[in-house]
């Protein structure tokens, strides 16, 4: 471990966190934004009423102030792949290049020549070209978003490639298994659908304000019942899709998943703790043994993990002790290796590439394709090969395996629980419009509001899991993250990681600004 | 279709799209250029205001192919995607920082209460007009002069030892910034840089309706070209007696490892041997000097079609003298076979086909950019352009 500079790597992983969290502050909002612009476009193309049109254009100048933040931090994301993780594109660029690609081409420009058309065209096209170049502004952002949301599902689930000894990196083999993957239809259906109910709650809650302000009130109204409808059929899905997500990451992230649950050890018949508080994040003892963290409190439903995950609750779930140290999974009747195990195979499995390579550079044809046969070998992949990250790494510290558990329990938990009251929202914020009682109820005008910065926290909860869920890997079990950095000094990242943070902060803070500003403006209000 | 074509023309194939990708980059950087002359060409804060709006209404084509380009690169060629990018670390960050303050500024430029100040907004825009372009032909211009680097995939392999697991280490001293210090790469950062501007004067000659605004356009235009062609000559002019990175050809070794030397005339020869390119190169430069002359001379105010398509082609036979006729594109002074060539910097065979057939919908891209483009673009911007407008910058 002493060849890695893992404040290098602490800091590298920082950087890309920090761009990343900024970047996905504006982005959900883009998303779900274009979707509700092009249906309230819609009512105005269908209906030829001038208050559509007033209403369509109020949210479409929130959605360009926030759009061009987001630009700004997402062309660092695809750059920082390659400027701090060149290991990493290089591993694997085989595969995470293409969908990057094909989201510039394909999604970018369908967005920017049509945001053009939708900010600028009002007076220069016709009313139905202006819509449908809205409606492919939205489906360009959801396009662009469906390729990201593949490469990253592939680091998660690495599908659909093989490894190539003599280029060093893993290679594509099945773009369809890439692009079809469960792990990436899940986690695309489940952002997307993440971003429309954020959308929808920063909809209703800016209307909400009007309402409270007396101000713009039917313009309020019409907007709520289209965000809310909206906000009740998207929060429906995105329930829906982070049950099959999970059930998902049990499968191909069992670490992850028993660390978002905290549990710390197997067992049949596994309760689901609905709220809970974890004294610690697990550790290694002095002789190597695991000690993991316990709840101070807890409130469980008994059977319940195990219903959810596997539908029956008698089914066994492997906890983080079990996968430590290797487990009998009564379920698949597999035996599953411990970690130190997997250490050792993946140390064979690069040493393996290490022999090729020097036979193939002394010119040993015998050794090297005595070494080369072996990456041809479904079984020895399948044996050794898959564990090749795990070599990164020595049995001494086996808690550095384990991703920060508290975290990933608590950002979990907390997006699960503000997901409900979210469609709780939606559904009562509909009730009472429709019923036309809602500027009475000020209370519930207030809650609208405040939803506002819940919704935002629970979207970053969900990437926080994600991210950090997966930890120490970049890529599942091939690639740790402190393999993966570029070789720089850790001061020279430091230095951009303060250049982002105090640039972002200041253009979020003009963001902010400009749109309250907006907002405040009012529904009829010009520039 | 793409599945039968050899792994060779497949890579061969992404380079021309590369360099097709990086012509029309910077053939849009003529809104880099316009931002720098926002005060040049405008006097009056309605002039200024329609050179922005004129400008901010492509400014995200620019963007856009430039993260197009590098995702392609990413996709076809990921060993310079992980070499340049993670070596020449401070070059690319100064570039991305000078794209980040721009991708806003518009947005923010007149908008009420935008924390800033309108004038900090525009210094944004002159930042990236001006630094973006000058870094990125500094960037470009290393694929002649080559950097320091060296990569070695064995050391993915360095678990038990003290060295390094990094694949690519970056030997230069000053992580990429050190390549503005050569003269040869300094010319082609402010030829660019000229050129931008000469094209962004040009676009808006074309786009905007103002006679104060159009009687400036032919000093600009001479202010500018003059260091352009300066410049270029310079660049070019090195270029064509400098040695360069060949790549040695050896039968029965896989082309991964086939060695880099050093080739006197190296890029002359280039030229010589693919005359096409070099009917391109010299097609695309007079385009240049006649669009920029012609517009100089004449009332023509079609001028960046001429100039714009002259340096598509210029930028694209530049390309192609990088990376074609067995030369190392993307070369290391540091240790020759570490230098990358199209062969062992590329994606495997099922990438660059399936990606190949990606790139068949670059002609539907194309067609509908053109489409919008002529819808926004029908009516020059006048004066009067703001009245009943929904949005401005």
């Amino acid at each position: 471990m002493e060849n890695f500079d893992l404040t290098l790597v602490d800091w590298s992983r920082g950087q890309f966190a920090l761009t990343a969290m900024f970047h996905w502050i504006f982005v959900p909002l883009t998303l779900g934004l274009a979707f509700i612009i092009a249906i309230m476009e819609t009512i105005y193309v269908r209906t030829g009423d001038e208050k559509w049109k007033t209403i369509t254009k109020f949210w479409a100048k929130l959605f360009g102030i926030n759009f061009a933040i987001g630009i700004a931090t997402g062309i660092i994301l695809e750059f920082e792949f390659g400027t701090n993780w060149s290991n990493y594109s290089w591993f694997v660029g085989d595969i995470f290049g293409a969908p990057l690609a094909i989201e510039g081409i394909m999604a970018f420009f369908l967005e920017s020549t049509f945001i053009a058309v939708m900010f600028f065209g009002w007076n220069k096209v016709s009313k139905r070209f202006h819509l449908l170049s809205t409606w492919l502004v939205a489906i360009g952002a959801n396009l662009s978003a469906l390729w990201i949301l593949v490469a990253n599902a592939w680091m998660q689930n690495p599908v659909g490639m093989a490894f190539n000894p003599d280029t060093a990196r893993n290679e594509m083999v099945d773009f369809w298994a890439i692009l079809f993957s469960p792990t990436a239809i899940n986690k695309f259906l489940h952002t997307m659908a993440s971003g429309y109910v954020l959308a929808a709650v920063f909809v209703v809650g800016i209307s909400a304000w009007f309402l409270l302000k007396k101000r713009n009130t039917v313009f309020a109204k019409q907007s709520i019942v289209v965000a809310s409808v909206f906000g009740i059929v998207s929060s429906v899905f995105l329930i829906f899709t982070g049950d099959e997500s999970a059930r998902e990451m049990a499968k191909v992230q069992p670490m992850k998943f028993a660390a978002m649950e905290a549990l710390a050890e197997g067992r049949t018949n596994v309760p689901l703790i609905a709220i809970g508080f974890l004294e610690q994040q697990p550790t290694t003892t002095p002789d190597g043994e695991l000690q993991h963290g316990d709840f101070a409190f807890k409130i469980e439903i008994p059977n319940m993990l195990s219903y959810m995950t596997f539908l029956d609750p008698n089914a066994y779930i492997p906890g983080i002790k079990d996968l430590v140290n290797g487990y009998h999974n009564p379920r698949t009747g597999q035996d599953v290796p411990s970690y130190s195990e997997k250490i050792r195979r993946g140390k064979e499995a690069i040493t393996t590439l290490k022999m090729y390579k020097e036979a193939l550079r002394a010119g040993d044809t015998e050794k090297k394709e005595e070494y080369g046969a072996l990456f041809d070998d479904p079984e020895w992949v399948e044996s050794t090969f898959r564990y090749f990250g795990f070599g990164y790494y020595n049995d001494d510290n086996l808690a550095g395996l384990v991703p920060n558990v508290p975290l990933s329990f608590y950002s979990f938990h907390l997006m699960v629980i503000l997901s409900g009251h979210f469609l709780a929202l939606f559904v009562v914020m509909l009730i009472f419009v429709l019923r036309n009682r809602l500027e009475k109820m000020r209370w519930l005008l207030y809650v609208a509001i405040w939803t506002i910065p819940l919704v935002y926290i629970a979207s970053q909860a969900g990437w926080i899991l994600a991210e950090m869920g997966r930890q120490p890997w970049v890529i599942q079990d091939l690639m740790p993250t402190l393999a993966a950095v570029s070789q720089l000094d850790a001061s020279t990242v430091q230095v951009t990681f303060w250049l982002f943070a105090v640039t972002f902060t200041t253009l979020f803070i003009a963001e902010i600004k400009i749109m309250i500003t907006q907002i405040k403006k009012g529904m009829t209000g010009g520039q | 279709m793409f599945e039968s074509l050899s792994l060779l023309s497949l890579q061969q194939y992404w380079w021309i799209i590369i360099s097709l990708l990086g012509s029309l980059l910077v053939f849009l950087f003529f809104v880099q250029g316009g931002q720098t002359l926002i005060y040049r060409l405008g006097k009056t804060e309605i002039e200024r205001k329609m050179i922005v709006n004129s400008l901010g209404r492509k400014w995200e084509f620019t963007f856009t192919t430039l993260v197009t380009f590098g995702g392609a690169f990413f996709a076809s060629f990921p060993l310079f995607y992980s070499t340049s990018f993670g070596g020449a670390y401070w070059v690319w960050m100064i570039i991305l920082f000078a794209f980040i303050i721009q991708a806003i500024a518009y947005e923010y430029r007149t908008k009420p209460n935008n924390f800033l100040g309108q004038k900090t907004y525009e210094v944004f825009l002159f930042i990236n007009g001006a630094v973006g372009t000058i870094l990125i032909g500094v960037a470009v211009s290393t694929f002649f002069t080559g950097s320091e680097f060296s990569v070695d995939k064995l050391n993915l392999t360095n678990i038990f030892g003290t060295g390094s697991t990094t694949i690519s280490a970056w030997q230069g001293p000053a992580h990429g910034l050190e390549a503005a210090l050569n003269i040869q790469n300094l010319s082609l950062g402010l030829a660019v840089f000229f050129l931008a501007r000469v094209l962004g004067i040009l676009y808006l000659d074309n786009d905007i309706d103002d006679k104060n605004i159009n009687q400036r356009v032919r000093r600009q235009l001479i202010i500018n070209g003059i260091p352009f062609v300066v410049f270029f000559l310079l660049f070019t002019g090195l270029l064509l007696t400098k040695e360069g990175f060949a790549v040695v050809p050896q039968t029965g070794v896989d082309p991964l490892f086939w060695t880099v030397q050093m080739e006197p005339y190296k890029y002359l020869n280039n030229f010589l041997a693919m005359p096409v390119v070099l009917i391109l190169f010299l097609v695309g430069v007079l385009a240049v000097l006649w669009g920029v002359a012609g517009t100089i001379i004449g009332k023509c105010t079609k001028g960046i079609w001429v100039a714009g398509s002259g340096a598509v082609f210029t930028v694209f036979a530049l390309f192609l003298v990088a990376g074609f006729n067995n030369t190392a594109f993307y070369p290391s002074t540091y240790d020759l076979n570490s230098s990358l060539t199209i062969m062992n910097s590329s994606s495997s065979h099922f990438t660059l086909t399936a990606m190949s057939y990606v790139s068949l919908m670059v002609p539907f891209v194309l067609a509908y950019i053109v489409i919008a483009w002529r819808a926004i673009n029908n009516k020059k911007i006048t004066t009067t352009e703001f009245d009943k407008e929904f949005h401005s910058y």
